[in-house]
């Protein structure tokens, strides 16, 4: 399956859980801060990975697709809930991506700040894409769907 | 406080593009990349290059490092719980926060304890 851009499912969103995800996320930055600033940048280095945000964007995906069964008369639980853990499946593939970022961006800020972020932020894309292919290829996408199903 | 105010806006906004560039895409397991960008990091990272030496930022990256192989393992956990255990998208989400920080402080402290 190739990825695709779909400009409408901007429209199954509602204004506030806009508002809830960037709320979270200014808070889960500043709690960063306070806690780097607390207890040491080894200790805040590791809640830059903290997954605080994936709790609202899970449950916001498995929301969107029960409404969108809910306005076709079925309940759409299941479907909510195979939505959601295939969206856990890619973020365990981005955390790859992550890991690479990170790895990256430590290795090369003492040298050059700026190239640092560039790289980083390449690194990233490249190793969450690539594990992502690499699922693909594995059938693995499909499993998900049919463990799901196979459920009484 | 001002640092402070700029960090809830600044985090707000790279958080929610991410979140948006997520949801345009298709199909999901693609879309859920975005759940694991690199969001809180750019801001933090980028606010901290500004108020601290390099040594101190590249200790926070190294750190983030433990904390993304335990986000890999919290996302599995989720995507399992989720599929076998029928739990709700926030009750799994939520429950799994715990198994997030135990992987993420045990590789932090094994980490410190083998250097």
């Amino acid at each position: 399956m190739r990825p695709k851009l779909s400009l409408g499912a901007l429209k199954e969103g509602r204004w506030y859980e806009y508002v809830v995800r960037f709320v979270l996320g200014g808070i889960a930055t500043v709690v960063t801060g306070l806690i780097s600033s607390r207890w040491g940048p080894s200790i805040g280095g590791l809640f830059l990975a903290l997954p605080a945000i994936f709790c609202a964007s899970a449950t916001l995906v498995e929301k969107h697709e029960m409404r969108r069964k809910h306005e076709a008369g079925l309940s759409g639980r299941r479907r909510g809930e195979e939505a959601a853990a295939l969206d856990a499946a890619g973020a365990a593939l981005g955390g790859f991506g992550l890991l690479a970022f990170a790895v990256t961006f430590s290795f090369l800020v003492e040298r050059n700040v700026a190239v640092a972020f560039a790289a980083s932020f390449v690194a990233w894309a490249t190793f969450a894409m690539t594990a992502w292919w690499a699922w693909q290829a594995a059938g693995s996408g499909a499993k998900v769907r049919s463990t799901s199903a196979e459920r009484p | 406080m001002s640092e402070y105010v700029a960090r809830f806006f600044i985090g707000g906004i790279a958080v929610s593009l991410f979140a948006m560039t997520g949801d345009v895409l298709r199909p999901k397991s693609f879309a859920g990349l975005f759940g694991a960008a690199p969001s809180v990091a750019l801001a933090t990272l980028g606010l901290a290059v500004i108020h601290h030496d390099a040594s101190y930022v590249s200790i926070q990256a190294k750190s983030m490092a433990w904390g993304a192989l335990a986000l890999i393992c919290y996302s599995w956990a989720v995507c399992q719980v989720l599929m076998r255990l029928r739990w709700r998208a926030l009750a799994a989400t939520i429950a799994c926060l715990a198994l997030w920080i135990v992987v993420a402080f045990s590789l932090e402290w094994l980490s410190g304890a083998m250097s």
